[in-house]
């Protein structure tokens, strides 16, 4: 496994980009630009309230930006959003607890009308890669949180899709799942070689997980910084405890403070 | 097996204790000569074995059945009338649910109709429909589905409704991020989670519409069904007040049972939903 190639144009481009919320006159974006290329995996990491959560769902087309242009695939990103580019996945899982962890897996699937053979094949598949075989006739209650959050990185990447968008999605889950599940998300980025953009509240997650890291600072939501995380992939345990591994944490929670003292002094 | 056993026994503590309870109370007031609330003797409170005894005897002396075996008759006619009122008010309060949620301005022009509905007293709207579908020569005991309809329908528009708007934002979000439109939300996802809104208003429903078909068949001279019974035993009831009080008992089986078919077709639809309501 290495640092995947950056090869051809952004999958994501973002230029210009400000969301101001009309109630209460905020200003949540301002002055986005943010390029990512394929094969890259970003996180966006910041204080409460620096929008981050807002730019994941702009790039979804979940919602409409005041001023800028979002390019999903060289494509506006309401046409991305219609020709299923994206997978997304919450903080929550959001599995739909009347289907069985196959049929939440195949749900935009069967909503492309794929023929259930084509289906079928497609959710094994896919439970392969999250490692869930055998569990596709469960419910989700049945389940435990990490894999719950599992199946719906499943359902996300079902499609196939060139980009995937995660809003903390582990967020939710206590510290040692999380590890594991972070060093799965790795190795499924790497199977699937799809482009990651992920919204954490973790340093260490942030830093442990991505090619590049954004960090953002408040009032109004602006990227402060943009640290490159040169760790050599495969990330294992052991990357946890490289001496360059804290350097870059450490980096992080400066840029992390920079942006929250600057913030303090702006008027 | 064991869950069964339990249900089953609990069932019948709890009968024994209210057949307990109504003899306990009598006996206290009769003799004490206690008259409040209200005077309690062989009229207003017959003893409990009394009213079983009844439905064994021939409720006219020398014609026709015992009473249990003609109650049953009656049972099956009114539950036939309740069925029907039933699926009808049901539909038509699922149909109202749906286009309420769709379109706030059908919401807002509907609700309030919705609601004046139910203001108006089933005694009153009876006759009127009785007579009107009697003039388009339909079928009597169709009016009274008609009837037990009207009252079916309001709990379902009402819960429909409820629970349409109720659905996890994320997961329409979600599902706009799978590009699916107002319809393919509302089919594999609105109306799957609002299953359990829908059936709590169901249950209201099954033995709501049992009261609307016994009203219903009294403005229409029905003498088939529960309805017929209750309004001649009751103009005899200081003769024969057990009569009244057995075919009591009997409306409230036929109401239970369809309440029981609908937690039945609960658990039946709502662990399997996908495929009932897709």
């Amino acid at each position: 496994m290495s640092v995947q190639p950056n090869v051809g144009k952004s999958v994501v481009e973002i230029q210009g980009l400000t969301k101001r919320f009309e109630r209460g006159d905020v200003v949540a974006l301002q002055d986005i630009d943010l390029a990512i290329e394929p094969g890259e995996f970003i996180s966006l990491i910041g204080p409460s309230g620096c929008g981050k959560s807002t730019l994941l769902r702009i790039i979804g087309d979940l919602i409409e930006p005041t001023s800028g242009t979002v390019t999903v695939n060289g494509k506006p990103a309401p046409r991305a959003r219609a020709d299923h580019d994206y997978g997304i996945v919450f903080q929550d899982s959001v599995l739909f607890d009347w289907r069985t962890v196959a049929k939440n897996v195949s749900l935009p699937l069967e909503m492309l009308g794929w023929e259930r053979a084509r289906r079928k094949a497609r959710v094994d598949e896919m439970l392969a890669l999250v490692e869930l075989q055998g569990f596709g006739d469960h419910h989700p209650w049945q389940l435990s949180g990490g894999m719950q959050m599992r199946v719906a990185i499943a359902r996300a990447l079902a499609l196939e899709p060139a980009l995937l968008l995660m809003d903390e999605p582990f967020g939710a889950l206590d510290e040692m799942t999380r590890e594991r599940l972070n060093m799965e998300l790795l190795g499924i980025w790497d199977a699937s070689k799809s482009t990651v953009v992920f919204v954490t509240h973790s340093i260490a997650e942030a830093v442990f997980l991505s090619t590049r890291t954004v960090v953002m600072s408040a009032r109004p939501g602006r990227i402060a910084n943009v640290i490159e995380i040169d760790l050599p992939y495969p990330r294992t345990s052991s990357t946890r405890e490289d001496p360059h591994y804290f350097e870059l944490v450490t980096r992080v929670r400066e840029a992390l403070h920079l942006g929250s003292d600057l913030d303090a002094v702006a008027p | 097996m064991r869950r069964v056993a339990v249900t089953v026994g609990s069932a019948v503590l709890v009968l024994a204790v209210l057949v307990g309870a109504w003899e306990l109370y009598r006996w206290i007031w009769i003799s004490t000569g206690w008259t409040w609330p209200f005077l309690v003797d062989d009229t207003s409170m017959p003893h409990v074995h009394t009213i079983v005894e009844a439905l064994f005897k021939q409720p006219t002396a020398g014609v026709g059945d015992i009473l249990i075996v003609q109650l049953f008759h009656a049972s099956l006619f009114t539950a036939k009338e309740a069925a029907v009122g039933f699926v009808l008010g049901a539909s038509l309060g699922f149909a109202l649910g749906v286009v309420m949620s769709q379109w706030r301005i059908m919401q807002r022009g509907l609700l309030p109709y919705v609601v004046a509905s139910q203001t108006v007293p089933i005694l009153a709207v009876a006759p009127i429909v009785v007579v009107y579908l009697g003039s388009l020569h339909v079928a009597a005991w169709f009016s009274v589905s008609v009837i037990a309809a009207y009252l079916t329908f309001f709990p379902v528009a009402i819960n429909t409704l409820r629970g349409l708007l109720s659905t996890d934002r994320r997961a329409v979000e979600l599902m706009r991020a799978f590009a699916a439109g107002r319809w393919t939300i509302l089919w594999k996802l609105r109306v799957p989670a609002a299953l359990p809104y829908i059936f709590a208003a169901l249950k209201i429903s099954a033995t709501a519409c049992i009261v609307g078909a016994i009203i219903g068949e009294a403005p229409s001279s029905i003498q088939d069904g529960l309805g017929g019974y209750i309004v001649n035993f009751n103009q005899y009831y200081t003769l024969n007040p057990q009569n009244l009080w057995a075919t009591n008992l009997i409306a409230a089986l036929v109401g239970i049972s369809f309440f029981l078919l609908v937690v039945l077709a609960e658990k039946l639809v709502v662990r399997r939903a996908p495929e009932y309501v897709a």
